[in-house]
Order: structure tokens, then C-alpha cells, then sequence
């Protein structure tokens, strides 16, 4: 058990426990923080795979920006300040059986590819500043990436318009304007 | 080191918790927060594959930022709609935002 | 001593591994003591800047400020502290006691954070990491988190509204503070602070790139809720917002955290537009890199408390329109006209520094026309019509 893989374990548990609680909270804003303590914990381990940039952009993107709006969104739709009700709906022993076989497949897929155990991290060509800077070019070069590049920002430009539209109050008349 | 089988087992875990509580939670924010942690293992899963297969192609970083994108609309549009059916029911249960069962 | 910090490092790992600790726990456990020690200087730094910021302030308002406890009250602070740490924490019926007690954390983590990619002086820094201005961003964001649990988890009407209002100027003011992060990246070509540093070396980007440097300055100030941006904690109007439950340290914790930020806005306005620990004599002795530095953050932090002390507050939507419909496209147009205008300019330190100071000519006169085309406008709109006997609106939206 060398160090990196016991730091591997400990991040890998605590990415699955936020989870795991995520799923079986009551309190929405406590399933709100296990899920900022999963993505934190993705975060880590895109640290271990050398990915810097990406753990970066996890932080910023999924606990600066989504993690908010999820609180923010628990925050507006309440009526009263505790929850109610059952966290789970009644079919919830289906979810956990197909949950359960998705995993047994997979696991059963993995045991038979033996290339996929006998992998290994060779260590990485250049320095990281070169693997920046090549995702960067990749994602603008027209050989490469640029058409999914694009698509994404519409995308982006699309939610965002389509956000602002749809979770606009109700349009009502002032009260002293009507009579303009 | 460790082995690629650990990073695609949690993957694969980290799916399976998210798909239990896109199914089984009653709360549309619940579900939504099911989403999101498909969409990381999803994300997880591609950054393993790209740094043991392939680390000289970018194209696993590329894949995963992409789905960076994807995920922060996906959960603006739909956390606007749960706040604009909000507005309207005054719930955000699932079972009782029934409209359009038959 | 041209490396005091990695002999300093290789004594102590020699020393573990003198003990037997393997390599890799000695080097694990030696940056953990690097991190510590980093969080400790943040922290108790900052009595010093509390205890500078009052005195500032005392004097602009021809007052003397603390002076008792101590020479020139130097110990204030510490006895703010002792007396803060004494105090019973209370937690209010009904709040989320978890969530409570997590929020002050998370603030004063977002604070500190920051100052592992600062540059000090040549070798010394946390972590240089290549990705720096997007580790500021990243962390400054878990602080909004911070606020928003805390005004949450209060059960109190007016912590809740605070904490919303918070979120809202603090999410919206990142939008042109990570815009204008992309300008010293594009005139550096890397996000690695070090490297920002280094590209000063023959013009700093102040000279560069003023607008964007306002732009940054500004938005900061929104991101630290300082004044004119402190409807999050005004005292007068919403009965100091999200903090109002909270006593004792971990309200120390949120000031210890307002306070550190407002330094930290220096420093990295120092990194990022200023050249860091740049300076006559520095490349032979390296120890003039902290001195320059700590001088040019402190003069940023002086203009930070002249600019609190001078300014009214804004309104809640007077302050949103300002982010919205100036700040934001500003910046937008700004990163177009770097990125045009970077590729256009001739080699050589005269001919880039002439070509971008155009551009920034052209965004300060297009903005100015764009302020006056609307405020004739809106003048216009208030001005009732020749004749009639109404007064002027005083606000017309």
C-alpha cells in the first residue's frame, strides 16, 4: 500500500459518502453540502490524475457556481423552513435494485477486460504548462475541437437566456400605473 | 500505483448512488442533485480513461470540459424550471406535479 | 542566502528522514508545515491590518482612532480578540447547528486560500501552481458559499435577506472580476502567478492595462463587500445582514476574513497589474522582493480604505444595474480589444505599450460617450415637458 494509493482510498471514501448521503438526506441543504464534499472529493482525485486544470475548473464551476444555485433554488422553494414528508418516494426499493445491478454489470465488465487492470499511469510527456496550453490550442483549432467548442457556448448563451425567461416572476401592473 | 480498475469501480459507484437518487427521491431539487453526481462520475470516469490509455491525445480533457459546459445549463434551466413550477403548484414533489398523467 | 526556503526544507527533510520516515511522509508531512505556516502568517497579519485599517480610518475622519492599548494602540486588536474568544458562542434556537458553526469556517478558508499562490519575492511562494488565477477564482467563490449558509442557517428573516442580497452582488461581481483576470493571462501567456510576475519585468501591467485594472479594483471591492458595496453588512439598513446571529469567535472568524480579503485585494493587484516583487535591486538580493512588495500591496490597501472612507453606499439595485449594464460589457469589450489589439502590436516594449494604451483610450472615450448618450437620455425622460406644472422625477429608472 504505497501513500498515494492509501490518499486515493481516503478521497475515494469520502467522495462516496457525500454521495451516499446526498441520496438518503431528509434536510435538502444537508444533502446541498455532501454534495459539495462529493465534488470536492472529484476534485481531489482529478488532482491525483494530473488533470490541474480540470479539478480547478470542478471547484469554480460545480461548488462556486451549481453547488449555489442548488442552495439557492432549496432556499426558494419552501414553504416552511424544515422538510416535509418522506425523503424517498415508495418504489424506492427498484431504484436501490437497479442501482445495485447497474454496478454488478459494470464491476463484471471490468474483471474481464484485463488490459483495463494491467494499466499504468506512464508518467506524462510534457511539463503541465504544456498540457494547458494544448487544450487551449485543441479547443480552438479547426482540425480539432472548435465545432463542439462553439456548440457548447450557444449552449451556455441558450441556458442562460432560457433561465432568465423561464424563472421570471409574473408579469403584474403596478399598482399606480394603471391608469397611464 | 494505483490501478485504473479503483478509478472506474468509484466511477462506477458514484453512478450508481446518483441513478438511486434520480429514482428514488421525491423532491425535483433531490433529483436534480442525483444529476449531478452521474455527471461527475461520467466526468471522473473520462479524465481516468484519458490519463492511463491516452495521455498524449487531449481529447479526454476536451470531452470533460465539454461536459462542464453541458452540466452547469443543464442544471440552470432546470433548477429555473423548478423554481417557475414552484411559482405555480406551490410544490416541488414529483408525484403531485401530475398534469400530464393519463 | 539566495534560497533560504528550499535550504530551510532540505535541512528539515533531511532531519525526518534522519529519523526514518520514508521520503514521501517526510515530503507530505514538510508540506503541511509549509501550508500551516502560510495560514499563520495570513492570520496573524492580519492584526496588524485591523489595526492599520482603524487607524486609517480614525485619522481621515480627524479622529485618533486606538491609542491605548499599547504604543499607538498596537495591541488593540489583540485585545479585541481576547475579549472575542471569551465571549459564549450562541447558537439561536432553531438554527441548523451544523450548518451554523460551518459557514464562518468556509469564509475565513476562502480568505486564507488565496494567499498560497501569492508571490512573495522571487522563491517564495506557497505553491506555484500553473493555474493560479483560476485557483483565486475557484476559492473565492467557496467564501459566497460561506455567506450564503450563514445567512441560511440563522433562522432569522433578516440574516436570510442578507445572505440573498449577498449572493446576488457577490455571483454577480465575479462575472467581471474573472473577465478581467483573463487580461493580465493573455498579456502574461500563462495563468501561473510567478509567470505574471516575471512578464512585468519591462512594463508593468498597469501602464498596459489601466482600464482593466479599474475594472478589477472595483469589482474586488464588490467581492469584498467593502464600501460602497456594503449593503451585505450595513448596520443602519438590514441590522449587519447575514451575521447579525452570530457572536462571539465566529463572528471574529467573518471579520478576521473581511479584513484579511482587503489586503488580499492588494496583494494580487500587486501581483496581477503592479509587477509584484519587482524592483530596482531585486534579482541580487532577493529579501527586496518582500519589501517591494509588501509596499506596493500596502499602498493599494491604503487607496481601499481612502475609497470606504470617501464614498456613500449603493443601493441593492442601483449596485446590480452598475454590474449589469457597465462593469459587465466593459469587460467583455476589454478582453476583444486586448486580444485584438496584443496580436496587432509590433514587438518591442514601446511599440506594445503604445498600441494597448490606445485601446484603452478607445474603451475609456467609448464608455464615457455610452454614459453620456444615457444620461441625456434619462435626463430627458425626467425633464417634464415644456409648460406643465409637475416637477422633475428625482429617480427615473
Amino acid at each position: 500500500m504505497t501513500a498515494m494509493q492509501i490518499v486515493f482510498l481516503v478521497i475515494g471514501a469520502a467522495t462516496l459518502l457525500g454521495g451516499v448521503m446526498v441520496v438518503v438526506s431528509r434536510n435538502l441543504i444537508h444533502a446541498a453540502l455532501w454534495l459539495i464534499l462529493s465534488l470536492a472529493g472529484v476534485a481531489a482525485l482529478f488532482v491525483l490524475l494530473e488533470a490541474g486544470l480540470l479539478a480547478v475548473v470542478q471547484v469554480a464551476v460545480y461548488i462556486g457556481a451549481i453547488a449555489i444555485l442548488i442552495i439557492f433554488a432549496v432556499m426558494l422553494t419552501r414553504r416552511v423552513m424544515a422538510d416535509s414528508g418522506p425523503a424517498a418516494n415508495p418504489n424506492w426499493w427498484a431504484a436501490a435494485l437497479a442501482a445495485l445491478m447497474i454496478f454488478a454489470g459494470l464491476v463484471v465488465v471490468f474483471m474481464q477486460l484485463p488490459a483495463l487492470g494491467a494499466a499504468q499511469a506512464a508518467p506524462l510527456a510534457g511539463d503541465p504548462e504544456v498540457l494547458v496550453e494544448d487544450l487551449g490550442r485543441a479547443l480552438v483549432d479547426v482540425d480539432r475541437y472548435v465545432v463542439p467548442f462553439e456548440v457548447a457556448s450557444v449552449l451556455l448563451l441558450a441556458a442562460l437566456i432560457g433561465a432568465v425567461v423561464v424563472a421570471r416572476p409574473p408579469e403584474e401592473p403596478l399598482p399606480g400605473e394603471e391608469g397611464r | 500505483m494505483i490501478p485504473l480498475t479503483w478509478y472506474l469501480l468509484l466511477a462506477a459507484g458514484l453512478f450508481c448512488v446518483g441513478l438511486y437518487g434520480v429514482l428514488a427521491r421525491r423532491n425535483a431539487v433531490a433529483i436534480l442533485m442525483g444529476i449531478e453526481l452521474m455527471l461527475n462520475a461520467v466526468n471522473l470516469n473520462l479524465v481516468a480513461f484519458w490519463r492511463y490509455i491516452t495521455p498524449t491525445v487531449i481529447a479526454g480533457q476536451v470531452f470533460a470540459v465539454i461536459v462542464f459546459a453541458v452540466a452547469a445549463s443543464e442544471a440552470a434551466v432546470g433548477l429555473a424550471l423548478i423554481i417557475s413550477i414552484y411559482r405555480r403548484r406551490s410544490t416541488v414533489v414529483a408525484d403531485e406535479i401530475n398534469m400530464l398523467k393519463w | 542566502m539566495s534560497d533560504p526556503f528550499g535550504q530551510i526544507s532540505q535541512f528539515l527533510l533531511d532531519l525526518l528522514t534522519g529519523w526514518g520516515l520514508e521520503a514521501g511522509l517526510a515530503a507530505f508531512l514538510l508540506k503541511l508545515l509549509g501550508a500551516a505556516a502560510m495560514g499563520m502568517l495570513a492570520l496573524f497579519s492580519t492584526f496588524l491590518f485591523i489595526w492599520g485599517e482603524r487607524k486609517l480610518l480614525a485619522r481621515i475622519q480627524i479622529r485618533l482612532g486606538p491609542n491605548r492599548a499599547g504604543p499607538f494602540g498596537i495591541f488593540q486588536t489583540v485585545a479585541d480578540f481576547a475579549k472575542l474568544v471569551t465571549k459564549e458562542l450562541i447558537v439561536p434556537s432553531g438554527a441548523d447547528h451544523f450548518v451554523f458553526l460551518l459557514a464562518p469556517i468556509l469564509v475565513v478558508m476562502s480568505a486564507v486560500a488565496v494567499w498560497a499562490v501569492v508571490p512573495f519575492a522571487p522563491r517564495f511562494i506557497g505553491t506555484d501552481i500553473n493555474v493560479a488565477v483560476l485557483y483565486i477564482v475557484a476559492v473565492g467563490s467557496i467564501g459566497i458559499l460561506g455567506i450564503m449558509l450563514a445567512g441560511w442557517s440563522s433562522n432569522n428573516k433578516f440574516a436570510l435577506l442578507g445572505a440573498f442580497r449577498a449572493a446576488a452582488q457577490l455571483v454577480s461581481y465575479e462575472v467581471p472580476m474573472v473577465l478581467t483576470l483573463l487580461i493580465p493571462t493573455m498579456l502574461a501567456g500563462s495563468m501561473g502567478t510567478v509567470s505574471i510576475v516575471e512578464a512585468q519585468r519591462q512594463m508593468p501591467f498597469l501602464i498596459l492595462a489601466p482600464i482593466p485594472a479599474l475594472l478589477f479594483f472595483i469589482s474586488s471591492l464588490a467581492e469584498n463587500g467593502r464600501a460602497p458595496f456594503d449593503l451585505l453588512e450595513a448596520e443602519s439598513e438590514i441590522a449587519t445582514g447575514f451575521n447579525v446571529e452570530y457572536g462571539g469567535l465566529m463572528f471574529g472568524m467573518f471579520f478576521v476574513a473581511e479584513f484579511l480579503h482587503a489586503f488580499t485585494i492588494g496583494a494580487l493587484t500587486t501581483t496581477l497589474f503592479l509587477g509584484g516583487w519587482l524592483g530596482p535591486g531585486v534579482d541580487r538580493y532577493p529579501i527586496l522582493g518582500v519589501v517591494y512588495f509588501f509596499g506596493k500591496s500596502l499602498l493599494v490597501w491604503f487607496t481601499i480604505i481612502w475609497v470606504r472612507m470617501s464614498l456613500p453606499r449603493i443601493r441593492i439595485d442601483q449596485m446590480l444595474a452598475f454590474n449589469w449594464k457597465l462593469l459587465t460589457p466593459l469587460a467583455l469589450a476589454a478582453v476583444i480589444v486586448f486580444a485584438v489589439a496584443d496580436k496587432l502590436a509590433p514587438g518591442g516594449v514601446l511599440g506594445r505599450t503604445l498600441v494597448l494604451l490606445a485601446g484603452n483610450a478607445l474603451l475609456a472615450v467609448g464608455t464615457l460617450a455610452g454614459l453620456w448618450v444615457h444620461a441625456r437620455a434619462s435626463r430627458r425622460a425626467a425633464t417634464p415637458p415644456v409648460g406643465s406644472t409637475a416637477p422633475m422625477r428625482v429617480n427615473p429608472s
